[in-house]
């Protein structure tokens, strides 16, 4: 266990040291806020609420949406890419690690240096700029608390398996990119999943995707309370679950018909 | 004339290699395609809750955005310099692209070129087609003309904004992460800029002139009498801004002192 916590503190070490790129990345998440605060506006328009939500709660939803979005967030796929494609994740089976829960506590590292160092600054910046709506209750951080724990799980299960198809196709770039295009809408991330036609609600109920931002977002905003709120984290929790059996069955797969190109 | 058979080679050298690797080109056409729906994906889901954003409705929201996307592949295929800097000043490439025969920025664009973007002048214009089906639009003869124009000022203008901030790289080499954020800001051109408060859309006009690569030119077309002014500025607004992006450059190459070996 010691060596797993070792790397989250050498990830976090290692983002620390170029933090300044990190200044920019709240000022570009913050104008991406903005956009969507106009347009969320104009599309309230005079209209008190839709789909239950008002328009500061979507404000604040927008908000909390993609400064979680950094915590969550990470690119161990596309490392795992270039490991595999460089020969490196040679020399990484041989280590006295497992390699996927060692790429999960580097993204891990990486998530806790971006929650302190982007989420909560940008957060508290962007709520200069915008009105927003923050819960006085207790529970409803508590509850955030785990529900974004949970999603940079689902989230992180999800990289593992797209980095491990480049065993499989070697150069999976393209799909990397689909991959991010399509987390970005169907987790809810640019539009909540209440709002999106029924029919493609349902399909979207037995995906994992909502996981990601939806049920976090909808706790942040009070938008999901009580049991709903328990409810959505069950969900995440049971995802979590059910994800490390495609990641262990391809990562058996995976390593039977590896080659090494070089390295 | 040296000029365009430069252009040419250069294409003809770039078809080559892209299609030796066939599978990426596709896979790579894909996820540009995939992203262009996920932004239509929004904009249909959102009129299923408004009749009208701002007094726009939901075919003309889509058809500024389709218009949009033409400008847009057109800057991304040719004017792909967001890594200028890393590329050729920290490297030192700008060493060797200053000994060639041709304008160093029209060597910089030759090499960084990427046509398969132009893909998303297609796409676009199928939006485009459909939105327009909708509205009834009705054209004149003279139309297609102006389109070719306005669509050729949205490119300047993208082009003089990211020329000008590549230029920075000449005078402070320190990393800047004002590309990506540029990208960021012109997403703000794809929606109606009154949706917008008084401050962005004054920048989005003379500042940072995006409105003009997306709702602005695509008033005309949707007969919005109100913004024809800023529709014919277009060519204007980006000649101006390519022109002074240009003069800049060339002003940043002379202090260009090589970054040493």
């Amino acid at each position: 266990m010691d060596k797993y916590l070792e790397m989250i503190r050498i990830r976090f070490l290692m983002m620390l040291a170029y933090r300044t790129n990190y200044y920019t990345g709240i000022l570009i998440y913050s104008i991406n806020i903005g956009a969507y605060y106009f347009l969320w506006n104009a599309i309230y328009g005079g209209k008190s609420e839709i789909e239950g939500l008002s328009a500061l709660q979507m404000t604040t939803y927008v908000a909390v949406a993609w400064m979680a979005r950094a915590f969550y967030f990470n690119n161990i796929d596309r490392e795992m890419a270039m490991e595999i494609k460089e020969g490196k994740v040679a020399v990484e089976l041989i280590r006295p690690y497992n390699y996927l829960g060692m790429k999960t506590m580097q993204g891990l590292g990486e998530g806790i240096f971006r929650l302190f160092f982007f989420s909560v600054p940008g957060m508290l910046i962007v709520a200069l700029i915008f009105p927003l709506e923050f819960s006085a209750d207790f529970t409803t951080w508590v509850l955030f608390a785990v529900s974004i724990v949970l999603s940079f799980f689902i989230n992180t299960q999800l990289n593992l398996l797209t980095g491990i198809t480049t065993f499989f196709l070697y150069n999976n770039t393209g799909l990397i990119r689909a991959k991010r295009v399509l987390i970005d809408l169907f987790s809810g991330l640019l539009l909540p999943i209440s709002f999106f036609p029924g029919w493609s609600q349902e399909i979207m109920k037995y995906l994992p995707f909502q996981g990601i931002s939806y049920i976090p977002s909808m706790i942040f905003t009070n938008g999901f309370t009580g049991s709903q709120a328990m409810e959505g984290l069950l969900l995440q929790a049971a995802w979590v679950l059910i994800l490390i059996i495609p990641v262990q069955v391809l990562w058996v797969i995976a390593k039977k018909q590896l080659i090494i190109q070089g390295g | 004339m040296f000029y365009v058979r430069m252009f040419f080679q250069y294409v003809a050298q770039y078809m080559k290699t892209r299609l030796e690797y066939r599978a990426d080109l596709v896979v790579e056409l894909f996820s540009d395609l995939l992203f262009q729906a996920v932004n239509l994906i929004f904009i249909l889901v959102v009129f299923d809750h408004t009749e009208f954003l701002n007094g726009w409705s939901r075919d003309e929201i889509i058809f500024i955005y389709g218009f949009f996307l033409v400008p847009f592949a057109l800057f991304s295929s040719f004017f792909n310099i967001w890594d200028f800097n890393e590329r050729y000043i920290v490297k030192g490439e700008m060493d060797r692209i200053l000994t060639r025969p041709i304008h160093s920025l029209f060597q910089v664009i030759l090499e960084r070129m990427e046509l398969e973007s132009l893909f998303g002048a297609v796409t676009g214009l199928a939006v485009m087609f459909y939105a327009g089906s909708r509205l009834n639009l009705e054209f004149n003869w003279y139309d297609p003309l102006l389109f070719v124009v306005l669509v050729l000022g949205g490119v300047l203008v993208y082009a003089g904004i990211f020329v000008m901030i590549a230029c920075i790289s000449f005078w402070a080499d320190a990393r800047t992460s004002i590309m990506p954020m540029m990208y960021n800001i012109g997403n703000y051109g794809r929606y109606p800029v009154d949706i917008y408060n008084k401050a962005i859309r004054f920048v989005l006009t003379w500042i940072l002139p995006f409105a003009f690569v997306g709702v602005y030119p695509a008033a005309y077309f949707l007969g919005r009498e109100e913004w024809y002014g800023y529709s014919y500025m277009t060519p204007v607004i980006g000649i101006v801004f390519f022109t002074l992006s240009v003069f800049i450059w060339n002003e940043g190459v002379k202090r260009y002192r090589g970054a040493g070996n």
